[in-house]
């Protein structure tokens, strides 16, 4: 029998393991265009203590490690490139505490954004937390790790800056708490210590396993509407959001370029979403940011969609299900998008370029973006959809997205939750010395060299 | 191209100047108003061309039937005035441009037209909507709506092909469930000289005779409603006859109130798509502040997209938001 097979089923139980091929085959891929890698082993712990054990029997027996959330990420950053044992983390999804006055909520990295929506709808429904365009599956953890965003990020930048701090198997073992909780019983800050969470926050599992988390939670306005503003002319988006941001009453800014329907193309609707606890709070936001564009109005370069109200809820939800609905647009099951975070100045120069690659692999695209702490950055996306069963639609796909990758990072963009290919990409820019302490860190960390290997790691 | 039948002679004659001086939107006095009209008439610019809110009521008012509305929506176009920023109106022509690709629909009984509003096809039925055929899509949609966008051009394009897609059907009799698509084949197909071979029927007159021919099973409803009369009405004001006549069928009282009949204002939708939000809120406020003074507890609409802008609003105030033939329903027992 399988010495490693059997240790992992001393830890987490036969029901938690499993080397049989029909299961190992779902975890070594996902939606994306990176070819499938199968893994040795699934493991899902249901504590701490669980993957504490498993962390170091992979020390112990050399073997990579690769820690997956909902397995939604796109970009293969789960799949494992050097095999091993695949942590799926979705039975420590327990939500632990909610502190409301102090408005944060302890969960385990493997709990879903849905979950989490949910309890707080029916238990805390003056609180919520920002949720992503995933669907509901997706989790906390695995978001975190890389840099998410979501319908709060307009206001209150990127998911990790959400994070108060959290709960980390390190590559070697130890169980290690990051922020006011290595200090206090109490989660409600990565300040005023050294900010640790950096160590973790953005490197795709290579430096350890989160297995709890302090997620920041904020006033739950019920009153919400969606203002759509047209254009047809790129170079004014900047100034558009410069101008919305400036106002500081948007909650959620995105803007879409699509083109399907066939209605959309050669237009970018911007979505301004609004909040309130009363129509008088959303009149006033309504009013204001419709004074910040009164310009285009005016000029009749832009012009705010009327759309009945009964039909906002397409615009309103969260998750918007029109994200997942455009991902299987082709059928076959095939989705990846590049997701640079990059400024907002260079909207044109991304729309033009994600138009004119897409065009030239003539591949099924949308474009869209997001904005991230008030106009700080955005995340512009280059969307793909392929089907899975025909090669050379996923090639098709696989270029649009070399060439997107090469673009973004040419724009002086850098690929968000980056692939294989595109995180050499990035690191072939990196400033030397940069890449050298990344390096350092990771060699530190993990001696052993477990966790995740081949991402972040040069060539 | 179909050219407009506009007697700038007749207009030059005219004393009072209805058009403009009744206009519920843009002040004038008679001199003001004779000025502007003079110069319309000589096809310059004039500030009625900026300022139009294409409430369509002008038609209403010109005691001549000489088409001022319509001679204000080709000026404007021929201006490049934009009643309507440019992206809003050219996704608009997108969004609802024929497919093209029309196959006459076997009609059986009654020729149904639903425009472009599938999602109330399934309220189309029941004892009064027995024996209809209903026909919908992009390319049997009226475009009237971009009289709206000072783009009569679309329209002048597009309803020859549409009117021959309705006939390829082999029909002699159009119900028209839109107010605005009645509009198009009784008043703007002829006003621009385009021949209609088919009869359209305002939907008015088919649900007064299918009640009549259900006379017995009508409860009189005993309501009183506000009527919440659309633009595409002033195109054909004679259909206001034939509404009073419905609701007596049915026992509906049509409270009397400032702003209905030849004074109704207008949903608003329009105005917020033009970027007049301010005014499109007081005139809502307004309108449904005399729905409740005039002690209506229903808002009855006619036209659908009246509906969809103001539905919530009215419910919101304490009143019911129903469409004509949902009231009709209701007078027969039927459910809504």
């Amino acid at each position: 029998m399988d010495r490693v097979y059997n240790a992992l089923k001393e830890i987490v139980g036969e029901r938690f393991v499993s080397n049989q091929q029909e299961e190992l085959y779902l975890y070594s891929r996902d939606p994306g265009t990176m070819d499938p890698v199968w893994p040795d082993y699934v493991v899902m712990p249901a504590s701490t203590e669980e993957v504490q054990k498993i962390v170091m029997l992979a020390n112990q027996e050399k073997i990579p490690l690769v820690p997956q959330g909902g397995g939604l990420v796109l970009s293969g950053l789960t799949i494992p490139l050097k095999g091993g044992i695949l942590v799926d983390m979705k039975r420590m999804n327990r939500i632990i505490e909610v502190n409301k006055n102090s408005r944060y909520v302890i969960v385990e990295a493997g709990c879903s954004h849905g979950l989490l929506q949910s309890y707080l709808n029916q238990n805390y429904p003056d609180l919520r937390h920002s949720l992503p365009d995933s669907p509901p599956i997706s989790t906390v953890g695995g978001n975190v790790c890389i840099h998410g965003s979501g319908h709060l990020s307009q206001v209150y930048g990127f998911h990790s800056d959400m994070v108060n701090g959290m709960e980390v198997v390190l590559p070697t073992g130890e169980i290690c708490k990051i922020g006011s909780c290595s200090t206090s019983p109490y989660w409600f800050a990565r300040a005023p210590l050294p900010d640790l969470a950096g160590l973790f926050l953005g490197w795709f599992g290579t430096t350890g396993i989160m297995t709890k988390i302090s997620l920041k939670l904020y006033p739950h306005k019920r009153m919400k509407d969606v203002m759509l503003f047209l254009t047809e002319n790129p170079e004014y988006i900047s100034d558009i959001i410069y101008k919305v941001t400036d106002t500081e009453v948007a909650e959620d800014i995105t803007i879409s370029c699509a083109p399907k329907p066939d209605w959309m193309d050669g237009f970018q609707l911007t979505s301004i979403a609004i909040v309130g606890r009363n129509k008088a709070e959303l009149d006033f936001k309504f009013r204001t940011i419709r004074s910040a564009l009164a310009s285009y109005i005016d000029s009749r370069e832009g012009g705010f969609m009327y759309m009945p109200p009964a039909m906002k809820h397409n615009f309103t939800e969260v998750p918007l299900r029109s994200t997942a609905r455009f991902a299987d647009v082709k059928k076959g099951g095939g989705f990846e998008y590049v997701g640079a975070i990059m400024p907002v100045d260079k909207f044109p120069d991304a729309y033009r370029a994600g138009h004119e690659i897409a065009q030239r692999c003539e591949t099924t695209y949308s474009l869209s973006a997001r904005i991230i702490g008030r106009a700080h950055c955005m995340m512009f996306s280059c969307a793909y959809a392929f089907n899975r069963a025909d090669k050379a639609d996923v090639d098709r796909a696989k270029q649009a997205l070399h060439e997107t990758n090469k673009a973004v990072l040419e724009l002086g963009g850098i690929p968000w939750k980056a692939e294989f290919p595109a995180q050499q990409l990035i690191l072939e820019r990196m400033d030397p010395n940069t890449l050298r302490l990344m390096e350092q860190v990771r060699k530190l960390m993990d001696p052993n060299g477990i966790m995740n290997p081949g991402n972040w790691e040069v060539k | 191209m179909y050219e407009l039948k506009f007697d700038p002679e007749l207009c030059a004659s005219c004393e009072t100047i209805d058009c403009l001086m009744k206009c519920q939107y843009i002040s004038f006095d008679l001199q003001t108003a004779r000025e502007e009209r003079d110069r319309l008439n000589r096809g310059e610019d004039s500030f009625v061309l900026h300022d139009c809110v294409t409430c369509y009521a002008c038609e209403e008012y010109c005691q001549f039937g000489n088409h001022p509305f319509y001679q204000i929506v080709d000026l404007q176009e021929e201006k490049g005035i934009w009643p309507t920023p440019k992206p809003i109106v050219h996704s608009q022509i997108k969004m609802y441009s024929p497919k093209g690709t029309f196959e006459p629909k076997e009609v059986e009984g009654t020729a149904f037209n639903m425009c472009l509003f599938p999602d109330f096809r399934d309220s189309i039925k029941g004892k009064l909507f027995e024996d209809t055929t209903q026909l919908f899509g992009r390319d049997l949609f009226c475009n009237l709506v971009y009289l709206h966008y000072a783009k009569a051009s679309v329209i002048r394009e597009r309803v020859p092909q549409i009117i021959k897609n309705f006939a390829s059907c082999g029909i002699q009799e159009l119900v028209c469930f839109h107010d605005e698509c009645y509009a198009t084949y009784k008043s703007w197909a002829p006003a621009y000289g385009i021949e209609v071979p088919f009869k359209p029927v305002h939907l008015f007159q088919f649900l007064i005779d299918r009640l009549k021919e259900n006379r017995s099973a009508i409860k009189k409803l005993g309501f009183k409603v506000a009527y919440q009369r659309p633009c595409s009405t002033r195109l054909v004001p004679e259909t206001e006859p034939m509404l009073d006549e419905l609701f007596e069928l049915i026992g509906v009282d049509r409270v009397p109130r400032k702003y209905d009949r030849e004074t109704p204002l207008c949903c608003g939708a329009i105005m917020r798509a033009s970027g007049r939000e301010e005014l499109a809120d007081e005139i809502n406020k307004k309108n449904i502040e005399d729905m409740l003074d005039a002690g209506a507890s229903l808002c009855v609409f006619n036209c659908q997209g009246c509906y969809a802008a103001m539905g919530e609003m009215v419910a919101q105030a304490g009143l019911r938001p129903i469409l004509v033939h949902d009231l009709c329903k209701l007078a027969i027992g039927e459910k809504v």
